[in-house]
């Protein structure tokens, strides 16, 4: 058995795989953005966060499950159609270090608002922790949330696949990605595609909050911070100009962080993000362009 | 004239607010210590971002390492054992004085970020920032856990507290010296002509790599030095030195205006006031007779509006990345801005 040689079990491999998954659907998220934009968004992160309190919230209200997942939805939803509005749309013009700066200061209010309104020890959104309970899947017990996850990020990327390749929008969206100026002047209109990516990317912030709390019952002003980071750089490592390159370093970053947080000794383990990053590092030496895109560079926007 | 007015505009601001900080109570004056350091640390960056045109989030791992640095060497021997119980042995039998520690500071930073940048100044673009924010993460986390360098998770307390006023004004004028003299070099003439153009610069015989590299070693090193003259001002836990600051910092630079030595040191200085103000109107402050009190928690909150607001209104900066010159340039300046292509 490789994994047994590897001193990895059956559970390790599948929690991995559903961080790969989530922190996939998150890369993706980001990367719909980075495409009709050139923003790299750094308050997605908080975007999360407020739909983790949005789940806290249904908690505390007794609401039902599905209920405060709706609710999350349409928090996540309406505050990144917010940030579109207010932030972005101005924005949108001005030098890609501009923007990164802005979504900088995003972040930090957000942040700084969920500090002051919620306390540093923030709310429990201990509703969906049931879902950590395993299933016993051919005499292997795997958490029932890494089956969900798995099933929940395949299915939605397949969904946003079709999205993009088979309706309009997907369309307009795929040829503001390779060419903003040339796809409004054959009559894409700009606010509808950036608001259809913005949308996606917060439905996809969405599922990853639902995802996220269900590990992580308490949450702070922190919530999803640390994930967005690694997804980041995991989305710069891969590609970002391209959504399936972006996926797929989302994926292998969550996946190696799952598998290395599985097989380091627990003497070790705290330097986990040491040995992530410096992956990182090593990865983007190697291949700046991103690992899963072609030789030929992209011209570089940022 | 012009080249006079670059250099006195930053020193004369900064000399200002040390001379203000004399003037106000000893619990006011914490906050101008605090604004001066900041303005070590942005202009320690934009040392290399503003030459350079490269975000690095990097910065402030150097802040951290001449932190830990001058913290170490400084807290007396028989309190270093309580404060840090698994210092390695060399460091607890060494110690130095507050300047040479502070000069320690500075090289470590500065090495460090030589080091660093000799693979990653190959990287442009995102894939710089990227990697320049896996340095910050990685020296976070080893500060964090690594009990033979330092107080790991505790905070670092017993550092003599030798910057007041004036070792911190000192300090922001030795960063803002070096940055003029920097920026006025034959190094810093190529660096900025990489930025505007890097093919242009790299045809016209320009290593890109050296000299973005030399401006990061130098702007490590500042950054080193104003880490050391964080650690004698406050205790630090290493939360105070990593992803918070670096968001504040370079919105510092980025709110001033990245393109000038004067939108660095008005930026830190402009909101880092406003960020005191509100902070210290948590206790109450007094406002033309009437008494201001907020709840905890405004202070980041009014920092952030503010950030995204000057981003959206005027993205260049405050200052519009120019320095304090004649009128005339100005004018030539807004001229050429109109006429660029939108």
């Amino acid at each position: 058995m490789i994994l047994a040689f590897l001193n990895l079990s059956w559970p390790t491999f599948a929690n991995a795989l559903a961080l790969g998954g989530v922190y996939a659907l998150m890369a993706v998220g980001i990367g719909l953005v980075f495409g009709v934009l050139r923003l790299v968004n750094f308050a997605y992160g908080q975007l999360i966060m407020a739909g983790g309190f949005a789940l806290a919230y249904g908690a505390q209200w007794g609401l039902p499950n599905w209920v405060s997942i709706l609710f999350c939805f349409g928090v996540v939803l309406a505050l990144s159609m917010l940030m579109d509005r207010l932030v972005f749309r101005p924005l949108r013009t001005h030098s890609p270090a501009v923007m990164l700066v802005a979504t900088f200061a995003i972040a930090f209010l957000l942040q700084n608002i969920a500090l002051l309104a919620f306390g540093a020890y923030g709310k429990s959104a201990g509703s969906l922790a049931l879902l950590n309970a395993p299933w016993d899947i051919a005499g292997v017990e795997i958490k029932k949330i890494a089956v969900i996850a798995v099933a929940t990020a395949a299915f939605s990327l397949a969904v946003l696949q079709l999205l993009l390749t088979r309706t309009s929008l997907g369309l307009h969206m795929r040829a503001a990605a390779l060419d903003f100026r040339t796809a409004r002047l054959l009559g894409v209109r700009a606010n509808r595609v950036i608001a259809g990516a913005v949308l996606v990317s917060g439905l996809f912030a969405g599922v990853a909050a639902v995802m996220l709390s269900v590990t992580e019952i308490q949450i702070t002003y922190t919530f999803g911070l640390q994930d967005t980071i690694l997804v980041l750089a995991g989305v710069v490592l891969g590609g970002l100009n391209r959504p399936i390159p972006a996926t797929l370093g989302g994926f292998s970053i969550g996946f190696a962080s799952g598998i290395l947080g599985g097989v380091l000794p627990s003497n070790q383990s705290q330097y986990l993000p040491s040995f992530l990053f410096a992956a990182v590092i090593v990865v983007l030496l190697v291949r700046p362009d991103g690992l899963f895109t072609r030789a030929a560079g992209a011209v570089e926007r940022v | 004239m012009r080249r006079v007015l670059e250099l006195l505009a930053p020193v004369a601001l900064v000399l200002g607010t040390a001379v203000l900080g004399l003037e106000v109570s000893s619990y006011l004056q914490a906050y101008f210590l605090d604004t001066l350091v900041k303005v070590a640390i942005v202009v320690a960056l934009y040392v290399f971002i503003g030459n350079s045109g490269v975000l690095s989030f990097g910065h402030i791992s150097f802040v951290a390492l001449g932190a830990w640095t001058a913290g170490v060497l400084t807290i007396p021997e028989g309190q270093k054992r309580t404060v840090m119980p698994g210092l390695a042995h060399f460091l607890v039998t060494t110690n130095v004085g507050n300047v040479a520690s502070l000069a320690l500071a500075a090289a470590v930073g500065g090495v460090f970020a030589l080091a660093v940048g000799l693979p990653l100044m190959r990287l442009s673009g995102l894939a710089a920032g990227i990697a320049t924010f896996a340095v910050l993460e990685i020296v976070d986390n080893v500060l964090n856990y690594d009990q033979s360098i330092g107080p790991a998770e505790n905070a670092f307390s017993s550092v003599p507290s030798t910057t007041g006023i004036w070792q911190a004004a000192i300090g922001a004028l030795i960063c803002i010296a070096a940055a003029f003299a920097y920026q006025r070099s034959r190094f810093g003439r190529l660096l900025r002509a990489t930025r505007e153009d890097p093919s242009a610069a790299a045809a016209a015989g320009i290593s890109v790599h050296r000299q973005r590299l030399g401006a990061f070693a130098l702007s490590g090193a500042l950054a080193g030095l104003a880490g050391g003259l964080y650690i004698h001002l406050q205790p630090l836990t290493t939360s105070n030195v990593s992803l918070e600051l670096t968001f504040v910092t370079l919105a510092m630079l980025v709110v001033g205006g990245s393109g000038s030595l004067l939108g660095a040191v008005v930026g830190a200085l402009v909101l880092n006031g406003i960020y005191s103000f509100f902070s210290a109107a948590t206790n109450g402050v007094d406002v033309f007779g009437w008494n201001l009190i907020v709840p905890p928690g405004t202070a980041e909150i009014v920092l952030g509006v503010l950030m995204a607001v000057v981003l959206i209104l005027r993205p260049s900066g405050l200052s519009g990345g120019r320095e304090l010159s004649l009128p005339r340039r100005a004018a030539v300046a807004d001229l050429q801005k109109a006429r660029a292509p939108t």
